[in-house]
């Protein structure tokens, strides 16, 4: 009903036959994201030292690191928050520097994030906050474009809904406010399959699921992977949400920088034997901090 | 002694002889400055009964004599000799917009004043300056009894009802700037619905302000019947002008036994004008009264819609939005006053500052010494958009009596970085996010209007918070 009610012009005079009733068909195709020498500082404290990685399309790049090893300011600093001070390096997608551009303009780049913790906007409905997302980005690739009314979008959203087999109703609710911390992770996989990003960045997505949960996200990360064949940045602590996921590539993160990449292979080796090891390796090479200030 | 923007008005006013309304040369404005005689002519034009001129007077007397208010805003740039206060726009109100002179009817028509009769309302009137220059209501209605008109012209009318009522729930010594309302008041809806009428629609009035320096001193007056119900809206604009004008509406309800009454404005003046308006009803055995008040304009506003509760089971309503922008201060509020037992009050109001403007919240709950079992809810959110602005908040409470239950909440917050940060990160601008919390914020509100008000107070919002932000 709140779809209707913010703007019932629209309601009306949406037939049947000009409804929409998918998203366009989206196949991402050679988009790379070079995330070249990235120092990163939080209130004057450098997390991030000298971080390299490139990431294509339809590659799905797994980081995994022990509490404290920079893995969520990666990602914040990636998509911009102010918060997250870029002090050297390079962040090209397709070549372009996001490095300095505001939020929104990365977003409307093809960069998206799914936040650890989904903030709540009280007061406005879901439906709606995603609506006016996808109309703003489609705007930025389209000026023409006309962007969805309430009643094209919401039969749209539905089926984003089923697919992580999350209550059609939360539609209507307010973004994030009251919901569970398994109905904010699906929620923020619904935004991230209706946004359709070049470039998807999960931070802790796999935190506070329960199994079914857990299940139902990462099929639904998988799902959208593959269908729109975005690259991929994901960051957990634990190995078990890789047993729904086809990763091509793990990274084990330490102290702001990468230790050691590999297949799928080295996640197993983790479960085994912990960070420990990779801890012991970085700190005793910890010359990677001193090259940010130098650069500086 | 005309200046330059007089002689504009009045080559404006006489335009309006062209067209539809060729005997406009009744059209009256009275000199800048407020006098015994212009009291007078203000009566005499009106044709009134000796006893409204002996109110105007005794009230002049009042206004003269009262200090101007030391709290709330700074209303120290009022300056009452540099105000017209009375233009005469056109005789008499049509009831049909075809017969409103054309250039006051394209003014409504740009505001979709006539649209929006045709849409979705159970009548309309429309002021311009200080005459309502047209009023309608559905046939249907007029055949159950129920009265909508033009103040002026209801008290030619039906005497009777403002004999009765008039000047009684807002008396002209109430406070400095009723008193000047009691003195020079001009048009404004009056309403009678019979007992047991409802009036599924709504009823709205639209206030215009057109020229430069000029007051507006609408007067009010509605009563619901036993048993009868009415939602009554208001919408104002003005122009943008270098000097000031002036709005000092009185209002007045009574709604009797077992009836509700519901107010709702949309005020949405220039930054130009001082809005001092005094609104109060009176709800008696188990009626309610709901004010629903949204400022979005003005320079100041100082309102504090009231509700006496009289009788046992009468119940009071206010929800209030405020936004100050830059130069704007919202000095708004409510007032409950509980005379008698089993009554209740809930007043909610939102304030949102931005740009350096500053909102206050003002409120009374006042309990009587008897008044056993009175409920009285306060909440209070004001949200800051930026450090220049400003929100305070002054309640009072004034309970005379130990069985009641009273409950007072206030929050001031400030709009978040993380919340910015989560819709810019969807693609949002800046700006649009902070428009998108600040919908949210006053949504509880927004919620309750008539679905053509909701739309248009979302896009009111938008306008203001355009270039607020980066």
């Amino acid at each position: 009903m709140e779809e209707t009610r913010i703007d019932p012009a629209a309601h009306k005079k949406i037939t049947p036959s000009t409804a929409m009733k998918d998203l366009p068909a989206v196949f991402h195709k050679d988009v790379t994201l070079e995330i070249k020498n990235l120092c990163v500082a939080v209130e004057g404290k450098e997390i991030l030292k000298d971080f390299s990685l490139t990431i294509r399309s339809g590659e799905m790049h797994i980081i995994m690191g022990p509490n404290g090893s920079g893995k969520s300011t990666l990602c914040n600093a990636l998509m911009g928050h102010p918060k997250y001070e870029i002090t050297g390096g390079q962040a090209l997608l397709n070549g372009v520097d996001v490095v300095g551009m505001d939020p929104d303009k990365r977003a409307q780049l093809g960069m998206f994030l799914a936040f650890q913790y989904p903030r709540e906007i009280p007061g406005i409905t879901f439906g709606n906050f995603l609506r006016h997302a996808v109309n703003a980005i489609q705007k930025t690739n389209d000026p023409e474009a006309k962007g969805y009314g309430p009643a094209q979008f919401v039969p749209i959203v539905q089926k984003q809904f089923d697919v992580v087999k999350m209550d059609r109703r939360f539609i209507g609710r307010s973004v994030n406010e009251g919901f569970s911390g398994g109905e904010k992770k699906r929620a923020e996989i619904i935004q991230m399959s209706t946004l359709q990003p070049k470039i998807a960045m999960l931070d802790e997505i796999d935190s506070g699921l329960d199994i079914d949960a857990l299940k139902i996200v990462a099929g639904g990360i998988q799902n959208v992977f593959e269908r729109i064949n975005m690259g991929v940045l994901l960051i957990t602590h634990y190995q078990r949400i890789l047993n729904y996921l086809k990763p091509q590539f793990v990274h084990i993160m330490v102290n702001g920088k990468i230790v050691k990449s590999g297949g799928s292979e080295l996640a197993a080796e983790l479960e085994k034997n912990g960070y420990e090891q990779f801890v012991k390796k970085a700190s005793e090479n910890g010359m990677a901090a001193q090259a940010c200030e130098m650069k500086r | 002694m005309a200046t330059k923007a007089q002689e504009e008005i009045s080559k404006k006013l006489s335009d309006y002889q062209y067209g539809f309304h060729v005997d406009a040369k009744s059209v009256y404005k009275s000199k800048k400055g407020l006098t015994r005689e212009i009291v007078e002519e203000i009566s005499r034009q009106k044709n009134e009964p000796q006893w409204m001129l002996d109110f105007r007077l005794k009230s002049l007397g009042i206004f003269n004599a009262k200090p101007m208010p030391t709290w709330g805003g700074d209303l120290s740039g009022i300056d009452f000799e540099n105000i017209h206060y009375y233009i005469k726009p056109s005789d008499r109100p049509k009831r049909s917009w075809d017969e409103v002179p054309d250039e006051i009817k394209e003014t409504f028509e740009r505001l979709g004043v006539p649209q929006a009769e045709r849409q979705f309302l159970a009548g309309s009137g429309a002021q311009f300056e200080s005459e309502m220059v047209y009023h309608n209501l559905q046939e249907s209605l007029a055949k159950k009894g129920v009265i909508f008109e033009g103040t002026d012209a209801a008290l030619q009318k039906y005497p009777q009802y403002f004999q009765e009522y008039f000047g009684t729930v807002v008396p002209p010594g109430d406070n400095k700037f009723a008193a000047l309302n009691s003195a020079v008041w001009s048009g404004g809806s009056f309403i009678y619905v019979p007992k047991g009428v409802h009036i599924e629609l709504p009823l709205q009035a639209y206030f215009r302000i057109n020229a430069e320096n000029m007051g507006q001193f609408e007067r009010t007056l509605i009563i619901a019947d036993e048993g009868s119900s009415v939602h009554y809206v208001e919408g104002c604009t003005a122009p943008t002008y270098s000097s000031d004008s002036l709005h000092s509406a009185v209002v007045e309800i009574i709604v009797k036994k077992g009836a509700r009454v519901q107010y709702t404005t949309i005020q949405n003046w220039s930054n130009n004008v001082y809005n001092l308006v005094t609104k109060r009803a009176k709800a008696f055995q188990d009626a309610t009264m709901f004010w629903l008040d949204c400022n979005l304009g003005s320079k100041l506003t100082m309102k504090y819609p009231a509700v006496f509760l009289m009788e046992p089971g009468a119940k009071a309503e206010v929800l209030s939005v405020a936004f100050a922008g830059k130069g704007q201060h919202q000095d708004a509020g409510a007032k409950a006053v509980h005379m008698a037992p089993n009554t209740s009050s809930t007043i909610t109001s939102k304030s949102i500052s931005k740009g350096g403007g500053r909102t206050s919240y003002r409120g009374l709950v006042r309990v009587y010494p008897g008044a056993k079992g009175v409920k009285s809810r306060v909440a209070c959110d004001a949200l800051l958009l930026d450090e220049d602005s400003r929100s305070d908040t002054y309640p009072t409470m004034d309970i005379q009596e130990d069985d009641v239950s009273i409950a007072h909440e206030a929050t001031v917050s400030k709009i978040g970085e993380e919340q910015l940060f989560y819709l810019m990160s969807r693609g949002l601008s800046e700006q649009e996010a902070a428009t998108m919390i600040v919908n949210g914020f006053i949504d509880p509100i927004v919620k309750v209007l008539p679905m053509e008000y909701a739309i248009e107070m979302n896009r009111l919002i938008e306008l203001e918070m355009e270039g607020s932000v980066g």
